[in-house]
């Protein structure tokens, strides 16, 4: 596609991974290449590694890599802590988004994006600057200002915290974004919200790995990439045609490339 | 170089948080933030000699030149002492305090009469600089008076002229006992009677200094009033003692502040607080207590043994503690609130936190006297390390306190897998037209919360305090704002290298 331009630099590499926790071993070599402008969906049956794939590149600390390596713009992260990889462009989608009571999802929020513009050597904004900043981004995801004033996801429905995720994506601007089943638990018009904000936020110079069972995510943010996972590895990897396969056959279908391979 | 030692320390702490695990050399590895306020100030000052007994007391009766009244006061508190015991209930373990191995007076030497700072040594002014507290003229905080108290007495008490403006005193007792007798003698023991209990007994018979509040009728204090405690000599105990009182329909806010150098002995802290709140008057009163803690192993450290209570005399007077326990290797202290007056209001906000060895048994007392009286207890505590944090109270409606309400809750939080948190809440009453209510509960920081908050740029410390802090909000709301932000700084402070 690219072959006479020169092919721009990825944004992430993951290369022959393997991790473990509790000495059960959860990854078993998985490779994985995002360019600039790319989605990539991974689909997989429950427990196959692909939310333990994204906590990995997010560092959760309950996780030890065994094997391979990590690359975020070049250099390997492997032992960089969750917080460095949040500041320089990484950000995890969370299926479960944790309620943290007592703490204010606006002051919550302010935080972590001055955390992001102290990296990018941005000024970082006082009450009254993120307060205009953060009405703007609400709007993305339609969120009510109330929701500022809460605490971080406590007492959210399903449906609001997969949004505050969102809100934060748009307010950290991060280089890759993975979500992890994002649209799990989300009805129609929440669903759309979601995929219109992921859209908004996302352009030729981001990433985005999407983690979903479902089609119904992918019809509405088209994937250059499906990859189908299987006891911790990679097992298939096509275009977004795949998917729709995968949703007609059922996974039993990709069972058959295991024995292949 | 700076910046590699953070992140090892950093690094630790996750692992030994996540592990569960706790390695020897990893422990040994995380750095502590030093006890900020651990110095000593090197001052040639004025000791008797250690011990209690009838001529001690009379010799510091005879120091501060006091009237009679107040010797005799000293001697019968000290005969009823004699035959108390030392109170064993608290969910404390610590070593038998040796009584006749205390020095019960000692003062930096200066000039007999002061008449001005520029008299006091600069020393010392520059002990209370160094604790933040300046004193000078030039360097004095605007928008707070206060009495700074060093070892056994008070050394200098700022903007006293503007408040005898409006009419207020604020010196230190001991120059109270010397200007306003009348009122010494009429409210003095009060609140807290010296038979109250064993340490208040002892405060009685050898209080040295603290300090002193009036506020006339109908007058709202202009600024908030502090007094700023500074125990420096490793063998003397300090024995304050506070006495507040609000006549009708006047209001002062009030901060107390504790802190004292690294001994690897104990000091013994005994003070007595007495506040008193006539018709429509009110009273707050915030303390951020940092005394030493004592170290890792639990070496050293101030053992804090105080009797803090206020009398809401008056018809709808009100009296509201709010405090921050964050010192001390021992706390054994009960801010209570005696309601009197008819619709009157009694107010406890306390913030507790434990790290290492710590032990504290804190809590308050709401006796409800009159009728439509009200109260409101919020106790959060955070217990860290192989700390014990415990919260005692006791609510009780007598027999004429009809239509009373009370509203307690006490939340406890642990950090790591070592520490322990006990409530322990008495009811008693004896009024079926009262109404109390009391709701508990236990949380640990869990692993999860702390990697949301990591992953979205949040550092471990930073969000390991968030939470904290967001545990406490409810006792920081109530707290003066610049205390607030002091207190939840002083927190985190407390708390690092403390996930293990």
């Amino acid at each position: 596609m690219q072959s006479k331009m020169k092919e721009p630099d990825p944004i992430l590499e993951v290369e022959n991974l393997s991790a473990s926790t509790d000495n059960l071993q959860i990854l078993k070599g998985v490779s994985l290449t995002v360019y600039p402008g790319e989605i990539h969906a991974i689909m997989g049956r429950n427990g196959c590694g692909k939310s333990t794939l994204s906590k990995i590149i997010a560092g959760h600390p309950s996780y030890n890599i065994t094997d391979g390596d990590i690359k975020f713009l070049g250099e390997n992260i492997n032992s960089l802590e969750p917080e460095e990889r949040s500041q320089s462009g990484i950000f995890l989608g969370f299926q479960y988004p944790i309620e943290i009571p007592g703490v204010s999802n606006l002051e919550f929020l302010r935080v972590s994006t001055n955390a992001r513009r102290k990296f990018l050597n941005k000024e970082e904004l006082d009450t009254f600057d993120f307060e205009e900043l953060v009405k703007e981004k609400l709007e993305i995801v339609k969120m009510d200002q109330a929701f500022l004033s809460r605490s971080v996801n406590q007492g959210f429905s399903g449906g609001e915290k997969k949004r505050n995720e969102i809100l934060q994506m748009a307010l950290l601007e991060p280089k890759i974004a993975i979500l992890d089943e994002t649209d799990s638990g989300l009805d129609i018009d929440a669903l759309r919200i979601v995929a219109s904000g992921i859209k908004k936020i996302s352009n030729a110079q981001t990433g985005i790995i999407l983690i979903t069972h479902y089609q119904r995510l992918l019809d509405e943010i088209k994937p250059n990439y499906v990859h189908v996972m299987s006891d911790g590895q990679i097992i298939k990897t096509g275009e977004s045609d795949l998917a729709l396969e995968l949703e007609e056959k059922g996974y039993e279908w990709t069972d058959n490339f295991i024995k292949e391979t | 170089m700076g910046v590699s030692f953070v992140k090892v320390y950093k690094a630790n702490c996750n692992k030994l948080f996540f592990d569960n695990m706790v390695n020897e050399n990893l422990v040994k590895d995380v750095v502590k933030e030093p006890y900020k306020y651990g110095f000593v100030t090197d001052i040639e000052t004025e000791k008797i000699e250690k011990g209690l007994n009838e001529d001690i007391i009379k010799l510091i009766s005879q120091k501060k030149e006091e009237p009679k009244f107040l010797l005799d006061f000293r001697l019968k508190a000290f005969k009823k002492w004699q035959k108390m015991k030392e109170p064993d209930w608290a969910a404390l373990g610590y070593k038998k305090i040796d009584y006749q191995d205390i020095i019960y007076y000692s003062a930096p030497k200066q000039k007999e009469k002061i008449s001005s700072l520029d008299e006091v040594d600069p020393k010392l002014l520059e002990t209370f600089d160094k604790l933040g507290i300046p004193l000078t003229e030039q360097k004095k905080l605007t928008n707070v008076a206060v009495d700074a108290v060093f070892d056994s007495v008070s050394i200098a008490t700022t903007f006293r002229e503007e408040l005898a403006e409006h009419g207020v005193i604020f010196c230190s007792i001991s120059e109270a006992v010397k200007n306003h007798a009348d009122l010494i003698e009429k409210y003095l023991g009060t609140v807290v009677p010296a038979s109250d209990n064993y340490f208040a007994a002892l405060n009685s018979a050898v209080f040295s200094d603290g300090s002193f509040v009036y506020i006339p009728k109908g007058i709202t204090c202009p600024m908030d009033l502090s007094s700023y405690f500074r125990i420096n000599s490793g063998d003397s105990g300090q024995f304050e003692r506070t006495l507040i009182i609000a006549e009708e329909s006047s209001s002062v806010s009030y901060l107390e502040g504790c802190t004292a150098p690294m001994f690897d002995t104990n000091t013994l802290h005994a003070a007595v607080v007495e506040l008193i709140a006539l018709d429509d008057a009110s009273i707050k009163y915030s303390t951020v207590q940092n005394w030493y803690a004592g170290d890792e192993e639990g070496i050293g450290g101030i053992f804090n043994f105080v009797t803090k209570r206020g009398k809401c005399l008056g018809k709808r007077s009100k009296i509201s503690w709010s405090q921050v326990e964050t010192g001390s290797a021992i706390t054994w202290k009960y801010p209570s609130c005696l309601l009197l007056g008819e619709e009157s209001v009694g107010e406890f906000y306390s913030v507790a936190l434990t790290n290492n060895l710590q032990q504290a048994d804190t809590g308050t007392k709401m006796i409800h006297i009159g009728p439509k009286t009200k109260s409101t207890i919020v106790s959060k505590g955070i217990s860290a390390g192989n700390s014990k944090n415990s919260y005692r109270g006791l609510v009780k409606m007598g027999t004429k306190a009809t239509g009373s309400r009370n509203y307690s809750q006490c939340d406890s939080m642990l950090i790591g897998d070592q520490a322990s948190a006990n409530t322990f809440p008495y009811i008693k009453s004896q009024q079926p037209n009262s109404e109390i209510e009391h709701e508990a509960s236990t949380c640990r920081i869990s692993e999860d919360q702390l990697f949301y908050l990591q992953s979205r740029g949040i550092e471990f410390e930073e969000a390991v305090s968030m939470m904290v802090s967001g545990f406490c909000r409810d006792v920081f709301n109530q707290l003066p704002m610049e205390f607030a932000a002091e207190a939840d700084k002083l927190l985190a402070l407390k708390l690092e290298g403390s996930v293990g």
